[in-house]
């Protein structure tokens, strides 16, 4: 490690931190936007050509307010419950690739990649760092001496636990499809097709789970108005509430690369665009526009159901996250290892065999769920 | 099949607000873009005139007694030939209505004897002070009307004698 080196990632982790708080402001904008088109509504149109200086209005607005501490919170937890909540939401991506090794370009004399750190053991970073983040929201919910607050931040912490094993179950499918866990690995290994369409239940159950992660609607339990006033960040104002809104969206931005890089092939193009002009192999450059496009529709996505789901109910949320999708994700990584082995010893045909494998798991995990999250008769009438 | 239900009403959510995306949206764009406010909309009070000019206002305060809200000042004084306001006995020399108390009731209108007082379409009132909220008789009354004279007008004597100015139609 030399002094270049270390310059080289302070560099790459300031303009990528950059871009996520850029992002987080235009998310907003984003989202505020798509939410009042579905609600047939125009959005924030004023600040600026088609409000585009909305989200700096906003910012301008909340760093003058005031900052307000309840009486009784814990000041050093309060002060430093967003900051830890934002720093694993901004850190959660440094391993994830933005354009292959051929997309590298020459500048003062180095090599600079589409990539921050390239670790061999990308996807257990990305697990650990996104359970850190939790710590945040409790202690956010802990130190405001709200009960409001600490009921939002203990639904955070009992939903993420829940989650997380499902989310870890459905990346080992990915690993096993891919072979390793270095992301590059993961997502060159989509060249011939992507993951969503190998292993397509394995892809639902993420973006479920990362619906939970995120604290999302229709997961978003922590800070469910009509209960909780506003959950754990009851409490917080100003840059501190903020700090909380930013590592929100930020984790929405996160999770939304790395759905992106795991499942639907990342900064590789399109499977059936691989050998054109469109390909990545021929226009290097074209992989973080590839990037960009998948993570711009995974996010209306994100929008979209928030538009449209309610709220699931706390003690659903539980059962469907114990009962369905635990079982139904550790059924999945069973089903991929069989197809992966017998496609590796026998015929790579089998390979066809885990989507389909995978849709029966998934329809009888739809078949449990009918029998066991469905209004009984007798509550019906 | 009855099993797929949840799964096929879901997606069907989210079909419906994907539809709903392709709508027009229903937004007014409010100071570029006004609508017309209904027949009988109450906005702020206007005074009215005749055609000739004259304020209709006799300055006779019954919209004064009949405001359950005590907004209306109207203070009265004698109309001559050489200086004449209203073509009564009297004319309101102060006509005030506090914004701030008025309930847009409409008594005033319902009270008024030579139909002076309406209420009309403006609806944007703001102020930033209290005492902006007080509005004089020139913000109320209604600008002078083609082929008539602003007030004070001088007549030729005996032309106007009733203490109130007859009506073509008093039940109008």
């Amino acid at each position: 490690m030399t002094l270049a080196n270390v310059i080289e990632w302070l560099v790459k982790g300031l303009v990528w931190v950059l871009i996520l708080l850029g992002g987080f402001a235009y998310l907003t904008y984003y989202e505020r936007r798509a939410l009042a088109r579905i609600q047939v509504r125009v959005g924030p149109n004023r600040a600026g050509p088609w409000g585009l200086l909305q989200p700096i209005a906003d910012a301008i607005k909340l760093i003058f307010k005031e900052e307000f501490m309840p009486a009784r919170a814990d000041k050093l937890l309060f002060t430093l419950a967003p900051i830890i909540t934002l720093t694993p939401a901004l850190v959660i991506t440094a391993v994830v690739p933005f354009g292959p090794e051929s997309a590298s370009f020459q500048l003062f004399g180095r090599t600079i990649t589409w990539y921050i750190a390239d670790l061999n053991v990308g996807v257990l970073y990305i697990m650990s760092i996104a359970s850190i983040a939790v710590y945040g929201i409790v202690l956010a919910g802990w130190s405001s001496n709200n009960k409001y607050a600490t009921l939002g931040g203990l639904r955070s912490t009992a939903q993420m636990l829940s989650y997380e094993l499902a989310l870890g179950l459905s990346f080992i499918a990915v690993i096993v499809l891919a072979n390793s866990t270095r992301l590059l690995d993961i997502v060159e290994a989509q060249k011939g097709m992507w993951f969503a369409v190998l292993q397509p239940v394995g892809f639902v159950i993420f973006l479920i789970a990362t619906l939970a992660e995120v604290n999302r609607a229709p997961f978003d339990m922590p800070e469910a108005e009509q209960e909780l006033a506003a959950g754990y960040h009851s409490e917080y104002g100003g840059m501190k509430f903020a700090l909380l809104f930013m590592a929100e969206y930020d984790k929405m931005i996160a999770i939304c690369t790395i759905a992106a890089s795991l499942f639907l092939g990342g900064y590789r193009e399109p499977w059936f665009l691989r050998d054109t002009v469109l390909g990545v192999d021929q226009t290097p450059w074209l992989g973080p526009l590839y990037v960009f496009i998948k993570v711009f529709i995974l996010l209306f996505g994100m929008i979209w159901v928030r538009a449209t789901w309610p709220r699931i109910r706390y003690d659903r949320l539980m059962a469907f996250g114990w009962k369905i999708l635990l079982p139904l994700s550790l059924a999945l990584v069973f089903l991929t290892s069989i197809g992966m082995l017998l496609a590796e010893q026998v015929n790579p045909l089998y390979q066809w065999g885990i989507p389909l494998a995978s849709l029966a798991a998934g329809f009888i995990a739809i078949l449990g769920m009918y029998q066991t999250l469905r209004r009984k008769e007798y509550a019906r009438a | 099949m009855p099993v797929l239900e949840p799964i096929v009403e879901l997606a069907r959510g989210l079909w419906t607000t994907l539809r709903s995306m392709a709508e027009k949206p229903v937004t007014v764009q409010y100071p570029e873009q006004k609508r017309p406010v209904k027949p009988r909309f109450r906005g702020r009070h206007v005074l009215k005139r005749y055609d000739n000019g004259l304020e209709k206002c006799i300055g006779c305060a019954l919209c004064a007694a009949a405001c359950p809200a005590d907004a209306i000042f109207v203070e009265a004084s004698e109309n001559t030939d050489e200086e004449r306001y209203s073509p009564g006995d009297r004319y309101a020399s102060t006509y005030e209505i506090n914004m701030l108390r008025c309930i847009y009731c409409g008594f005033c209108e319902d009270a008024c004897p030579t139909e002076a007082i309406v209420l009309g379409d403006n609806y944007e009132l703001s102020f930033t002070d209290r005492r902006e909220a007080i509005y004089p008789k020139e913000m109320l009354l209604e600008p002078v009307p083609a082929g008539g004279a602003p007030t004070p007008q001088k007549t030729e004597p005996g032309k106007f004698t009733r203490s109130v100015p007859e009506m073509k139609d008093p039940a109008d």
